[in-house]
């Protein structure tokens, strides 16, 4: 049982704001960066995945009003209908409002399925959106960048954690 | 005494009422922008905060781009020096005829008092990045109202038309492929003279020509170019080639499969064409009521 929520329970530097706002603004560059072909297509959404990641972390700094505006601004630079992204996304914070005591609680690969689930939910959202506005269907590899992105919670994990590790102290050895 | 929490509990609505406020919200949204396009304004301005970030996220690809230059060896450049020689002889040649073609065809149609075909100027655009939309084939380029580019106007790479301006920003610009499901070019057969339109599938690769009779004369290998029906696009740059003609009497019309000419998927620059069909507009339908009818009844 030691093994459970061990992740969860590592002792933290304080998260700052500064820090917040630089992972959403790298993760909104990432999804702006000019992708195509095969990589398009296996491309997560990576502003909902860390949007995800401090809902579920920060539950108190990160929630509705950073996910619905981030939302408008993926739906501006994608030229999507409005409000599409902005609904995904408020929808995936609620979930992850929610859920987060419950995620945290998990190891990585318990943690990893949740996630999908809140993607797949998510990209369900924007498929919705766009064929009730008259889209056609555009054949189930659309999900693949949910099932890419959940792969890529662990390393998300490992990453944003990596500037919050105190220095180890040499004389506790 | 009154007990009042402590302000750390204190955090406003709970999430299920945010999400609720929240989904209301971008659902109106929606339909407003669905239905009546009053977001315009909000859209220009959201997309002026997050052009640097459009120009960042452009970077790498150019700087990739600069690197990949700069490793360039010696004798790759020396064979390409020789082969750039050989072309320009061969173009100088090309040239010299294409002149005289073009004076000849310029007085020709002086003769016939026919209009310019390309009276406009060129747009030269950058492609800042494909929309990761999957459902609409789209692009965006680095000019947009600032440098002069209208909404409506068509764009095409050094082969031929590739698609049409549709959404227009202070310094960007989207353009809708002809491969897009929505977008419809009117072309002309080059061998016949055949007019038709033709539209996207939807598949990057593929377009169709629509509301074709089974008995119209197309085959495979045929060239389209467009018509200049419209004025939207001007007359005969190459659009497509027929690949696939499939006659089936089950269906009103033939399923005509054709693919894009220019390369629709792999351009790293598009030219916007400014141009002015000058069409005069055209005349008003002619009303057919009961009341033309009546002096002929009379007389």
């Amino acid at each position: 049982m030691a093994m459970r929520g061990r992740l969860s329970n590592d002792l933290l530097l304080p998260v700052g704001g500064a820090f917040i706002v630089s992972t959403l603004i790298v993760a909104l560059m990432i999804n702006l960066l000019p992708w195509s072909g095969v990589w398009l297509q296996v491309k997560p959404d990576f502003v909902a995945l860390v949007v995800l990641y401090w809902c579920i972390h920060q539950p108190r700094k990160v929630g509705f009003t950073v996910a619905f505006s981030l939302g408008l601004i993926m739906d501006v630079a994608e030229g999507s209908v409005f409000g599409q992204h902005a609904l995904a996304y408020s929808v995936l914070a609620y979930a992850g409002l929610v859920l987060h005591r419950r995620v945290q609680n998990f190891t990585l690969k318990g943690q990893v399925l949740h996630v999908l689930a809140i993607l797949l939910l998510n990209d369900t959202i924007v498929l919705a959106g766009r064929m009730l506005a008259g889209g056609p269907f555009p054949g189930f590899y659309y999900f693949v960048g949910s099932f890419v992105g959940a792969a890529l919670w662990p390393v998300i994990v490992y990453l944003f954690k990596m500037p919050l590790r105190p220095a180890i102290d040499p004389d506790r050895g | 005494m009154e007990y009042n929490p402590p302000p750390f509990f204190k955090r406003g609505p709970t999430p299920l009422i945010r999400l609720l406020l929240c989904s209301l919200l971008s659902i109106v949204m929606l339909i407003t922008d669905v239905r009546y396009r009053y977001l315009d304004n909000i859209r220009q301005a959201v997309s002026v905060a997050i052009y640097p970030l459009l120009r960042l996220a452009a970077a790498p690809r150019a700087l990739l781009d600069n690197v990949g230059e700069f490793f360039v060896t010696q004798a790759a450049l020396r064979n390409e020096n020789a082969k750039l020689t050989a072309l320009s002889l061969r173009d100088a040649a090309i040239l010299r005829k294409y002149e005289a073609v073009a004076a000849e065809n310029a007085h020709l149609r002086e003769l016939v008092a026919a209009r310019e075909r390309f009276p406009g100027s060129v747009i030269f655009a950058e492609v800042l990045y494909a929309g990761r939309d999957i459902f609409s084939r789209k692009i965006v380029v680095d000019k947009g109202e600032q440098q002069g580019v209208k909404a409506g106007l068509p764009v095409m790479d050094n082969v031929g038309i590739i698609g049409q301006v549709t959404r227009i920003y202070p310094w960007i610009a989207e353009i809708t492929l002809i491969t897009d499901k929505d977008q419809a070019v009117p072309v002309q057969n080059l061998r016949n003279g055949l007019r038709a339109v033709i539209g996207g599938t939807g598949n990057a690769a593929q377009l169709e020509l629509k509301y074709i009779p089974l008995n119209a004369d197309f085959q495979n290998g045929d060239q389209l170019v467009t018509s200049g029906i419209d004025g939207v696009y001007p007359p005969g740059l190459p659009v497509a080639e027929v690949t696939d003609v499939e006659r089936n009497a089950a269906f009103m019309f033939a399923h005509i499969r054709c693919k894009p000419v220019a390369g629709v998927t792999n351009y790293a620059q598009v030219l916007i064409l400014d141009w002015d069909s000058k069409i005069p507009p055209r005349p008003p339908e002619e009303v057919r009521t009961a009341r033309t009818k009546k002096p002929r009844r009379g007389g």
